[in-house]
């Protein structure tokens, strides 16, 4: 398990299936998100507990981010997630429906005790919080500086429409607001910023749509229901040979630049400058983190 | 940990199995396990050391078990009996330990 440098993917498992716990890893998603909290019935929590907490020890899941969306910790439910997944170790908690910073806050100190508690180096568990109300929109900024440990801020979509009192459509234009603000914050925080999940999973035109949209909004990646999602979200998230040589000769250009002592140059009659060259070099970090992955893999 | 009552956990769900803990009122005691898998002649001596196992690491000392596997994995098999042993106990005073 590793923290990752890129997030495109993170694909949901449901936390009381074994099948597909055990076959997670094999779909190739940056992030693998294993779920305690509405995947899994009331009545069993607590076993959908007991079998992530032994995959999460037990099983070799590679050099995958492994993440675990616990339940509300205003349920009852989530203390119990806590006590046992932080132990387990995995790399991020996701906490949900995230409506302010004393939630995240609230979470870390349990998070801390535990740590404490088991003899693990506190600051190791890494949290992510999601967003999924109008409240929690509207304070996405004070969510994201809330704690060191946050490494992203996600949205969550189905519930946000719902305290919106609309519902989703297939362009999302009712999430417009919600994105903007997430991807905003998340930005302005130094995090990353993950989108919803895409729930019409035999659509995989307004799929290839929306994850279109969200990358350029400035999301990192988004949550993924069926592993069918990912090798479109990969190549959607994954700059193409072209972008990458069009990213080579603007740093080579700005080099030459550069070296004639010239701030500010044109390539094939663009001008390049700073924020140019910011986007080349990021072009550049996201095409070697992905074949990265894919040697890996 | 007392079995008191019937605990029942896990699907027949693929990679998975059901375990269903109940006490022994036989006077001999002990763990009894009845096993049915596909894969019996294979593991079946594994999935019973597993379930046997876990049992003992709670403190059961006696107990009927009756499992119905569908190819799970030793930390499945350990996970759905805790579950089930736990109900059984009608306890939820989990203890995880230091993790890994």
């Amino acid at each position: 398990m590793a923290l990752s440098k890129l997030r495109r993917s993170m694909l949901f498992v449901p936390g009381n299936n074994p099948g597909m716990i055990k076959d997670a890893h094999i779909y190739g998603s940056d992030s693998i998100m294993f779920d305690l909290e509405d995947s899994v019935s009331i009545n069993e929590k607590d076993a959908a507990r007991f079998l992530v907490y032994n995959a999460l020890t037990q099983l070799n899941f590679g050099k995958k981010e492994i993440v675990v969306r616990i339940n509300d910790l205003n349920s009852k439910y989530g203390i119990d997630d806590l006590e046992a997944i932080v132990r387990a170790q995995p790399d991020v908690i996701r906490l949900p429906k995230t409506e302010t910073a004393q939630d995240v806050i609230d979470c870390e100190r349990e998070i801390e005790r535990i740590e404490k508690e088991a003899g693990i180096p506190v600051g190791t568990t890494k949290m992510m919080a999601a967003i999924e109300s109008a409240r929690g929109v509207l304070e996405a900024y004070n969510i994201a500086v809330s704690s060191k440990r946050l490494v992203a801020i996600a949205l969550g979509a189905e519930d946000y429409v719902s305290s919106l009192k609309t519902s989703r459509t297939a362009d999302g234009v009712e999430l417009m607001f919600a994105r903007s603000m997430i991807v905003n914050a998340a930005r302005a925080a130094g995090l990353m910023a993950i989108d919803t999940v895409y729930s019409d999973i035999n659509n995989e035109e307004g799929f290839r749509k929306e994850a279109t949209l969200i990358k350029s909004l400035g999301f990192d990646g988004k949550s993924v229901i069926n592993p069918r999602q990912i090798p479109p979200l990969h190549e959607i998230f994954t700059p193409t040979e072209k972008e990458l040589e069009k990213a080579f000769a603007i740093i080579e250009a700005i080099k030459e630049a550069e070296s004639r002592g010239s701030g500010v140059i044109a390539l094939n009659g663009k001008m390049i400058d700073k924020p140019v060259v910011e986007r080349a070099k990021l072009m550049i970090e996201r095409y070697e983190a992905a074949h990265a992955v894919y040697e890996e893999v | 940990m007392q079995i008191k009552t019937v605990g029942v956990a896990g699907t027949m769900e693929s990679s998975d199995i059901v375990v269903r803990v109940e006490p022994n009122t036989e006077k001999t005691g002990g763990i009894v396990i009845h096993l049915e898998s596909n894969v019996i002649r294979q593991y079946g001596n594994q999935i019973r050391k597993v379930i046997n196992d876990t049992l003992t690491s709670l403190g059961v000392d006696s107990a009927v078990v009756t499992a119905v596997d569908k190819g799970a994995l030793d930390c499945t098999v350990a996970a759905r009996t805790k579950a089930a042993a736990f109900r059984a106990a009608e306890c939820a005073d989990y203890e995880w330990g230091g993790g890994k």
